[in-house]
């Protein structure tokens, strides 16, 4: 919106705004050294040094203060960079959830509840007697052991 | 009858507790645009605001900011489409009616005096600056013609007006009357008499007929449409029926007539003609006079009148003989103070009858319209100069909350809660959408009137110039209370102290104390309830108030002991009890202040040696002895800022541990003040030769006296902005050869402790809780860098938080009217182009010319408090949370968090999806449990 930018010489002493068709222009300023500030809410603009000549008859150079780049031909003002003020939100997602270290938990939990059964299930009854002896035999419990004893 | 202006939401729903008022300030100017379409006023305030109202409402359709230096000393509406404000500096410029954009712009002349703006009836504009007359093209803005009417002398009062092809202009050269006839077209003009001495102020020219008053209680008129000017010569005594002692007449303008004040207090209208004055109406009481406005070929005006401090008569004179065509009497605002312009408007009521409205500003700066005898809105003004501002807290809740209103929240609560979840689950229409916005806003607890556990809730106190006082709620911004104390009005500096506030008597309200004071030797004293606003005590005070000292001290009732430091130096104590008196015997001798007088350029200490006869107005007077005084040399150093820590201010911890283990120690010395000279010079900015200019920076200890340290900078040019906190100061200047504004830091630690073990410290005389004093001799080493700024800076000030443990920031308002916050990690001494890992460990940040402007680090988004002139931070109850104020001529509220929230859960936290998550887990669990039985169940069978 055109109507909220506005240019300030010298931290305020003279205040101008852009036209319509977006120029501007500073009248009666006396030769000098002067700088440029561009207010534009949503946009950071490089202050601007004008070098107004006095035996040059008005002579005007003009450089970026933040990259010392100087502007030659017509003075065209681009801003730096647009700004967001503010940080983004993430948008809610399953994905983002399940990343999360709760859903992480949540899903190990389901993969615990859901998965290791059937993998109990896959061994034949048997085989299975067999390993629980085995295990009976064994000292230390094994992880399966531990479940098996907490589901029953 | 207040109507507050809700404050704009900032839109991002993470950022609801940003609160922006938008105020223009006190309107000087004020042109009715009622013809075709949306009805409007636009009006030219003090604060060099250009604004476009909307004339049911009052809202604001736009507004423009031109130079605060530069007053608005005219506004027209051109073409109607275009409105024109002329600013002190000779710019013209045209806006855009509808959105406000600049459609051009004019620089007639560059030198700063006053001048008149005036529409011709060829719609073009004519400019009269002391005498020299420029009429501007309202299409383009091109310069017309000019013409100097006199050369060498300039003119003053003058005054003009126009009749057919003809401008006439009138003014005083010295003493004598000087009257012009200009063709319109062309700019030639014939001089048309110089006559003899009369008093140059009170004089009015209007419709060809001028008039004036000589020494002599004369009235002198004359007509100005032939070719000589034939002056006629009343007496006002014979004129009035009555003898007349002094007589002015009232630079408002009728057509045909003017208007004439008595010391008897009457107003005479009085009507100028061929045949010379008649009275053609008398008014009793001094009223306020409206601009006149055409109407059916005749005039109108309308004359305003207090009957007494509620109620206004409006009384419409039209017609040529001034006949009165309405009257109304309008019930107002008490609290608003005496009426001081008026601007009148007609339009047709429905029953094709002839109405009038009438904007009226008051003492107070408020800007009201009144029609058919009521105020249809009302507009705070005041608050676009607020100067001091102070905080109160709410009272706390009382006990036993009726059982229906803990339902309905609880109700309210639940809505809420199911709302906020439909939204995060993208569940939620654009309806609800809406109503949750609306339910966030206005949430019940946010504008509850009581103390909130989190410190949020709080009252704040705006002092403003026009010495109204307003209590601003933090939660909504609405206007709890407002007070004006018109004896402030008058006064030329303002301050707000807080007087009393109370921690034992926790029901009691707290107490501020408002002073006043003026060059002319006198002040006011005010004390003021800051929770209703009421004023418990004035007192005028015979002197003027240099500095007032608020003693670490309080009486049995809470009330904190102030000295008044009058023009002579003398202490005032207040309160004036003889318990006060007392308790100030017991701590007389530590009491030191210190004044800075910038224009001699130094700096006196002083401490109070013993009481004395307080002569006739009585009171506790005390004298006082300079003890120390530091003068800067006068031709290189003008005082451009000086700047003293907070009293109230939290520091957490004495020392700062570094990454190598060694400690330092914070040089907390409450009684430094920081000084910063300019070397003087012709403030225009290009003059300055760069290689001649120094800005000086002192530390002194404004006890002894002492200069505590001193680095001087080259190339730096004002102005200073400083903030002093805890044992570091940051400050801003320009620098003139880079054409860069920077910013340095000074870090003061206290090495005299060095080489002490820890047991030793502890018990020592290095130990935080002993007593400091500014005579032990110290070892003090400053730290100082400086860095780039790419901004020009406004106003400084930094966060406080309750305890002091969180990291500051420094808050920063921009050229660009907005607030920046930036981490006082930036501004670290220490910071070097290659940190050691140790210094990494500490979180130093590697050494960059710049400092980086975030754009998360604007704490204002894309909201501009415009002219920005103060940032105030208040802690909140929370450690992490300071609450944030900036004013200018808007308001602006914020909290911010410079180490995040970690003590609190952000506001929209969803606990309706935590108690989703639990219940789904709960429902889990026996859901596996029933699976699980049934399968051992099954298991068992087999």
């Amino acid at each position: 919106k055109p109507a909220s930018v506005k240019l300030l010489l010298n931290g305020g002493e003279k205040i101008t705004f852009p036209l319509k068709n977006g120029y501007f222009a500073f009248q009666g300023i006396p030769a000098g050294t002067h700088l440029i500030e561009v207010s534009a809410p949503g946009f950071f603009f490089s202050p601007l040094r004008v070098d107004v000549s006095a035996r040059l008859h008005g002579q005007v150079r003009a450089s970026l203060v933040e990259t010392g780049r100087v502007l030659s031909g017509n003075l065209v003002l681009e801003p730096m960079r647009q700004e967001q003020y503010f940080e983004k939100r993430e948008p809610f997602s399953v994905l983002g959830l399940l990343k999360s270290p709760m859903g992480l938990m949540v899903a190990f939990m389901l993969i615990a509840v859901v998965v290791l059964p059937k993998l109990m299930d896959n061994i034949d009854p048997e085989e299975m007697k067999k390993i629980q002896e085995e295990m009976r035999n064994r000292p230390s419990p094994s992880f399966s052991n531990l479940l098996q004893g907490a589901r029953s | 009858m207040l109507s507050s202006k809700g404050w704009d939401p900032c839109l991002e729903t993470s950022f609801l507790h940003c609160r922006h008022q938008e105020y223009i300030g006190k309107v000087t100017h004020a042109v009715f645009q009622t013809a075709s379409g949306k009805k409007r006023v636009i009006v030219a305030t003090e604060k060099s605001v250009v604004a476009s109202l909307n004339l049911r409402s009052g809202e604001i359709f736009w507004r423009q900011v031109l130079e605060e230096s530069e007053p608005i000393d005219g506004l027209q509406v051109a073409l109607g489409k275009y409105a024109v404000s002329l600013s002190r500096g000779g710019s013209l410029r045209s806006f855009h009616l509808p959105d406000g954009s600049l459609i051009w712009e004019t620089s007639l002349y560059t030198s700063p005096s006053p001048a008149q703006l005036f529409l011709l009836p060829s719609d073009d504009l004519l400019v009269l600056k002391q005498g020299i007359v420029y009429v501007v093209s309202s299409a383009d803005g091109r310069l017309l013609w000019t013409s100097d009417l006199l050369d060498e002398s300039r003119l003053a009062q003058t005054s003009l007006s126009f009749e057919g092809k003809n401008i006439y202009v009138a003014g005083f050269s010295g003493s004598s009357l000087a009257l012009f006839r200009i063709d319109a077209s062309t700019g030639a003009f014939t001089t048309l008499k110089t006559t003899e001495p009369l008093n140059p102020s009170s004089f009015v020219l209007s419709s060809g007929v001028f008039a004036a008053l000589d020494t002599q209680g004369n009235i002198v008129t004359g007509l100005m449409e032939a070719e000589v000017v034939e002056l006629q010569k009343t007496s006002l005594a014979t004129l009035l029926d009555s003898p007349v002692s002094s007589a002015q007449l009232l630079p408002d303008k009728i057509p045909g007539g003017c208007v004439l004040s008595t010391d008897g207090g009457s107003i005479f209208v009085l009507g100028l003609d061929k045949k010379g004055v008649e009275v053609l109406q008398q008014i009793q009481g001094p009223p306020v006079v409206s601009n006149s406005i055409v109407l059916d070929g005749t005039f109108a005006q309308s004359f305003l009148q207090h009957i007494n401090s509620k109620e206004i008569r409006v009384r419409v004179l039209s017609g040529k003989e001034w006949i009165e065509t309405a009257e109304e009497t309008v019930e107002v605002d008490p609290n608003k103070g005496g009426v001081q312009k008026v601007f009148m408007n007609a339009y047709i009521k429905t029953d094709r009858s002839r109405g009038f409205r009438v904007l009226i500003v008051g003492q107070d700066h408020s800007l009201a319209l009144l029609q058919q005898g009521k105020v249809v809105w009302s507009r705070e003004e005041a608050l676009a100069s607020v100067v001091d501002t102070l905080t109160a807290e709410l009272p706390l809740e009382k006990a036993g909350v009726s059982v229906a209103e803990v339902e309905h929240d609880l109700y309210e609560w639940l809505k809420g809660h199911v709302l906020r979840l439909k939204s995060t689950l993208m569940l939620a229409t654009a309806e609800e959408q809406t109503a949750l916005q609306a339910l966030r806003l206005n949430n019940a607890d946010k504008t509850k009137m009581t103390r909130d556990h989190n410190g949020f809730r709080k009252l704040i106190v705006v002092l403003t110039s026009s010495g109204k006082l307003f209590a601003l709620h933090t939660g909504n911004g609405g206007i709890v209370w407002s007070r004006f104390i018109p004896e402030l009005s008058t006064k030329g500096s303002l301050k707000l102290y807080p007087w009393r506030i109370p921690h034992k008597h926790v029901d009691e309200n707290a107490v501020a104390l408002v002073l006043g004071s003026s060059h002319d030797g006198t002040g006011f004293a005010a004390w003021v309830d800051m929770l209703t606003g009421s004023v418990q005590e004035t007192l005028a005070l015979p002197y003027s108030v240099k500095v007032a000292l608020a003693l670490p001290v309080v009486d049995s009732s809470e009330r904190r002991l102030h000295l008044l430091i009058d023009d002579q130096n003398k202490a005032h104590l207040y309160p004036t009890s003889d318990e006060s008196l007392s308790l100030f015997e017991k701590y007389m001798q530590n009491v030191y202040f210190y004044i800075a007088d910038k224009e001699a350029g130094q700096i006196e200490g002083y401490n109070i040696k013993s009481q004395v006869d307080a002569g006739e107005e009585g009171g506790l007077v005390f004298q006082s002895q300079k003890i120390w005084s530091v003068l800067f040399p006068k031709d290189s150093e003008t005082i451009a800022a000086i700047t003293t820590r907070r009293a109230d201010e939290m520091v957490h911890t004495q020392a700062k541990v570094l990454g190598n283990r060694d400690v330092w120690y914070k040089y907390l010395n409450k009684n430094m003040v920081f000084v910063a000279t300019v070397t003087p010079q012709d403030s225009r900015v290009g003059a300055a030769n760069p290689e001649e200019t120094w800005l000086v920076a002192y530390l002194i200890d404004s006890v002894t006296g002492q200069i505590l340290h001193r680095v001087s900078h080259a190339h730096a040019q004002g102005p200073v902005h400083v903030v002093f906190s805890e044992n570091w100061v940051v400050y801003c200047y320009f620098n003139v050869r880079n054409h860069r504004h920077e910013m340095s830091v000074l870090e003061v630690y206290d090495k005299s402790a060095d080489g002490k073990d820890v047991l030793q410290l502890m018990l020592g005389r290095y130990n935080a809780s002993v007593p400091f004093s500014s005579f032990s001799p110290r070892n003090l080493e400053v730290k100082g860098q400086s860095y780039f700024f790419p901004s020009t800076v406004r106003t400084m000030s930094v966060t406080f938080t309750a305890r002091g443990i969180t990291g500051k920031q420094i808050l920063v308002g921009t050229i660009g009217n907005q607030v920046i916050a930036l981490d006082k990690r930036f501004l670290d001494p220490r910071r070097s182009a290659d940190p050691t890992p140790m210094e990494r460990e500490e979180g130093v940040i590697p050494l960059s010319e710049g400092l980086p402007l975030f754009p998360q680090s604007y704490l204002t988004h894309a909201a501009r408090v415009e002219e920005l002139r103060g940032i105030i931070s208040v802690p909140a109850r929370l450690e992490s949370t300071c609450l944030v104020f900036a004013y200018g001529i808007d308001l602006f509220f914020t909290r911010t968090a410079p180490s995040r929230t970690y003590d609190s859960l952000t506001e929209d936290f969803s606990y309706a999806l935590l108690l989703i998550t639990i219940v789904v887990l709960v429902v889990a669990i026996a859901v596996s449990m029933v699976l699980s039985q049934r399968k051992e169940l099954r298991e068992k069978w087999k």
